[in-house]
């Protein structure tokens, strides 16, 4: 379990960094972020404020910002709702590790799941058929029909 | 011992469940807080307006309505990117200008705005009333604002009162309900 949660935590960190030291473009940035009126992604959105953030960010790629740099000052303004993706850190990394935590437990239900129900099958050649449709008979009734039976014959 | 896990992984599930009911219903009746405000004030009912603290536009420390308790206040949500919101604010400006010794505030909630925008706003419309900041514009829920401009009125007694305005008021619009929140009896 434990071993689970690290990787899924160097996983997390891996995702979250990479392109913020190089310079970012208007169309990866657009993905990032959510118009505060329209709730979609700006690269969605046409509303005024939408087209004004893309402004803000064009100027501010223009004025060598990074990606970070860039996202510090829109959350500094419009709070952590303006990304499309929660922050890594802190109460948010919930919405990151839930999903995969959820996941690694529903495969290790199922998996529980499917060994306990192949021991449950009955191997075959230990099974003693009663009839080719039906279940096996109980040995007592067995014998009795027997009996019967040979009763009949006679 | 494997009977006891089970029991305390199903009690776990339950908890998790229940909580994620909780937080729903919360959202949903923070949404459903707004909605009733302006139902109620058109059934003639003066329901108080939800408490919010706001950061001052300028940066000068926070704004809430309950600071103007025993004034009469116009609350109006505006954004500098809003066309209507540009011929409101001279008309709010005069208002703030003339019935401020009766008692009147005017405060304005600049939301889902770049605050030096906002700020840039008021300079060119040389705006003196207070000025708060929503950036995210959370108080728009609250209050079930759905667009900009949006206007209420609150009574010296700290209820909402009058019209509420959802778009832009006519110099008329404006003076008979500061009018009527300027009469509300301080209870």
């Amino acid at each position: 379990m434990r071993r689970a949660l690290v990787l899924a935590a160097t996983l997390l960190a891996a995702a979250g960094c990479g392109g913020d030291d190089e310079t970012p473009t208007l169309a990866e940035l657009e993905k990032r972020y959510i118009c505060p009126t329209c709730q979609t992604t700006l690269e969605l959105s046409n509303s005024p404020i939408a087209d004004r953030m893309r402004a803000f960010i064009r100027e501010r790629i223009a004025a060598g910002d990074s990606a970070s740099e860039i996202e510090e000052a829109l959350v500094d303004n419009f709070g952590e709702g303006v990304l499309a993706a929660p922050p890594k850190e802190g109460f948010n990394l919930l919405a990151w590790v839930l999903p995969l935590l959820g996941a690694a437990i529903a495969v290790g239900v199922l998996a529980v799941a499917l060994v306990r129900w192949s021991r449950s099958r009955p191997e075959p050649g230990l099974s003693r058929p009663a009839s080719a449709n039906g279940p096996a008979l109980d040995p007592e009734l067995e014998s009795k029909i027997d009996e019967e039976l040979g009763r009949f014959d006679e | 011992m494997a009977r006891r896990g089970k029991l305390i992984l199903q009690a776990a599930a339950v908890l998790v469940v229940v909580l994620l009911v909780v937080l729903l219903g919360w959202r949903v009746a923070e949404q459903e807080e707004g909605r009733g405000l302006d139902d109620a004030l058109r059934r003639g009912e003066r329901p108080p307006p939800p408490a919010l603290i706001f950061e001052a536009l300028d940066g000068e420390g926070e704004i809430s309505l309950a600071d103007y308790r025993g004034k009469a206040v116009v609350l109006n949500f505006w954004a500098s990117w809003c066309e209507p919101c540009k011929n409101e604010a001279p008309m709010l400006e005069e208002a703030w200008q003339r019935y401020r010794d009766e008692g009147l505030v005017v405060l304005g909630v600049d939301a889902q705005d770049f605050r030096t925008d906002a700020r840039r706003f008021v300079e060119r419309y040389d705006l003196t009333y207070p000025m708060a900041f929503d950036g995210n514009g959370k108080s728009l829920g609250r209050f079930g604002n759905t667009g900009f401009p949006e206007t209420w009125f609150v009574g010296r007694d700290g209820r909402l009162v009058g019209e509420h305005f959802k778009g832009p008021f006519t110099q008329e619009q404006l003076e008979e309900n500061v009018r009527v929140a300027l009469d509300t009896p301080l209870r």
